[in-house]
């Protein structure tokens, strides 16, 4: 299980970025050129999720690589 | 034992009631969005229009979090007590003055100003709120039925979210319509005050959490909560394993439930307003006892099976819930009652309408914007056996949400330690209710009308829960991996 726990680390690594670089370039980019209303769904994606998703997933993927949810 | 029960059961009314009020004050704001929208922001200037949008969606959750940062460290540092007594008179004052906020026919731009202000004031008070109220309560709790006793506190948004739509049907059903948008909107706002005192009053006589008392006698009480909840490897661990492996999914689940479907009737089906907050309220009502029943069970059986069984439930059954909830509404498939359809024009406006041999009826206001804009506004009105079909299923939402949300905050309380609790706790519940649920309707809505603008799709109605669906499947993964069976923890 521990091995599980870790190599999924990994995985949640890779999900953290490809979630940040989607969020970013492919729903916020085309967002902000639109502007007028989009800009609100454009803000939220930049600069709530895309960081909180891409941030946290990554660090919550690099303690579980490094073994800190073993003995959980 | 007697003496206990009777504490217990005026700390768990104390705590409820307040936080009961919090969610009232909250949920106001965004009841009455429509409303307020006309009277704070002018419709001809798009950079207000925003911020009004912003505003009514966003910013009260997303400051959320931060409220958690500022009355967490404040709870873990003077006490439980004192911190929600202040956020609660921070929430009845930020309320009670949006109700005096003039238009902006009167004060102009100081109107969206002001109403802005007072929501991050609001979002504040109730990122503070809930988790004192729930470490208050878990720490009064025995260990054996924490998760009995806490799921109180987690009947106190939906019955929050009920009162606020029961007062404003209320006073719309008490005045004229031209009344209620004159003045009438600032009575709930105003009311709150009443309830808010009354609430400070019986918190006043309440008393500090035993286990922060004994954590202060002893000298082991944090003097940096924030350093050691967040900068320290050891906890913050387990505050992004709250966070993605408990709260994100849970969140997803409970806006998903509670208020998306309330968005999903009313902008994507069209569903006559009262029609909708009528079989809301029913439904979220049969369904509110369910949280003391899942906290009592997971007192029992452990949290961590419930919370991912209602989870894992939601994932599989909301496109068939949804889709069902959509064909009930729609009218495409019925019989015209013939002779029942009529147009009639007046003036900029025209009104088509239509009845259907089931007892449904349709009815579309054009309104011509300019020579080559219209607006249509579309209301379609059910018969009472598809309304009972629609509670039906709204409570099977619902029932989801309480699986999630009933032993949550039993769930975190065990997962921190008593000097860093309030805070440790805090951060997660709120990002993942706040920023994770709380922008899920604005989020699934936009998807929605990106789906139907494209037109390529065959349900484009359903693409908004691709959202929740997805982030709920990874909270699912890392909480069943992750997350630790464990029952009757210890504090």
């Amino acid at each position: 299980m521990n091995l599980i726990k870790r190599i999924l680390g990994i995985v949640w690594i890779g999900l953290g970025i490809g979630a940040g670089i989607y969020l970013i370039y492919f729903q916020a980019v085309p967002l902000w050129a639109k502007g007028g209303n989009d800009l609100v769904p454009a803000i939220i994606y930049t600069f709530v999720l895309a960081p909180l998703i891409s941030i946290g997933m990554s660090l919550f993927g690099y303690y579980a690589f490094q073994g800190e949810f073993d003995k959980i | 034992m007697q003496t206990k029960k009777q504490s217990l059961a005026y700390i768990i009314s104390a705590s409820s009631v307040g936080t009961l009020i919090e969610w009232y004050d909250f949920y106001i704001f965004g009841s009455l969005a429509t409303v307020l929208s006309t009277k704070f922001f002018p419709t001809d200037n798009p950079t207000a229009a925003f911020l009004n949008t912003l505003a009514t969606f966003a910013a009260g959750f997303v400051v959320r979090p931060f409220g958690a940062l500022v009355f967490g460290r404040l709870g873990d540092l003077i006490g439980r007590k004192y911190t929600f007594m202040v956020t609660l008179m921070l929430m009845g004052g930020a309320t009670f003055a949006i109700g005096l906020i003039p238009s902006y026919a009167t004060i102009g731009a100081w109107a969206p100003i002001l109403v802005l202000t007072l929501r991050l004031l609001q979002g504040l008070a109730l990122g503070g709120e809930y988790g004192g109220a729930a470490t208050y309560v878990a720490e009064h709790a025995p260990p054996e039925r924490r998760g009995f006793f806490t799921s109180w506190i987690q009947t106190t948004a939906t019955l929050g979210l009920v009162i606020s739509l029961a007062v404003i049907m209320l006073t719309r059903a008490s005045l004229s319509k031209d009344a209620f948008d004159d003045y009438g909107w600032r009575i709930p706002f105003l009311v709150s005050i009443v309830m808010v005192l009354v609430s400070l009053l019986i918190r006043k006589n309440m008393e500090e959490s035993p286990m922060f008392e004994q954590a202060k006698a002893e000298g082991k009480i944090s003097k940096n909560p924030l350093k050691e909840s967040f900068g320290n490897k050891l906890n913050l661990k387990y505050v992004l394993l709250a966070l993605f492996g408990a709260t994100m999914g849970q969140g997803l689940v409970w806006y998903t439930g509670q208020f998306y479907a309330q968005t999903f009737l009313l902008k994507i089906c069209n569903l006559d307003d009262i029609q909708t907050n009528t079989i809301l309220v029913i439904g979220l009502l049969l369904g509110t006892p369910l949280f003391i029943f899942f906290g009592a069970l997971s007192d029992k059986i452990g949290r961590k099976g419930i919370m991912m069984a209602g989870m894992i439930i939601a994932v599989f059954s909301y496109r068939p819930i949804f889709d069902q909830m959509y064909k009930t509404v729609d009218v495409s498939h019925k019989t015209v009652v013939p002779g029942s359809e009529k147009m009639v024009l007046s003036g900029k406006t025209t009104t088509v309408s239509k009845e259907f041999t089931d007892g449904s009826s349709y009815k579309n206001i054009i309104t011509e914007v300019s020579t080559e804009k219209t607006e249509s506004k579309i209301t379609i009105k059910i018969n009472k056996t598809d309304q009972w079909a629609l509670i039906g299923y709204v409570f099977c939402l619902i029932s989801f949400v309480t699986m999630a949300y009933g032993p949550i905050a039993a769930f975190l309380v065990e997962m921190f330690p008593t000097k860093i609790r309030y805070t440790s706790m805090s951060l997660p519940y709120h990002i993942g209710n706040g920023v994770f649920g709380g922008l899920m309707p604005a989020i699934a809505t936009f998807l929605v009308s990106n789906a139907n603008a494209a037109g390529t799709l065959e349900k484009p109605y359903l693409e908004g829960l691709n959202y929740p669906i997805a982030l709920i499947s990874v909270c699912v993964v890392i909480g069943i991996i992750y997350i630790k069976s464990d029952k009757k923890a210890s504090l």
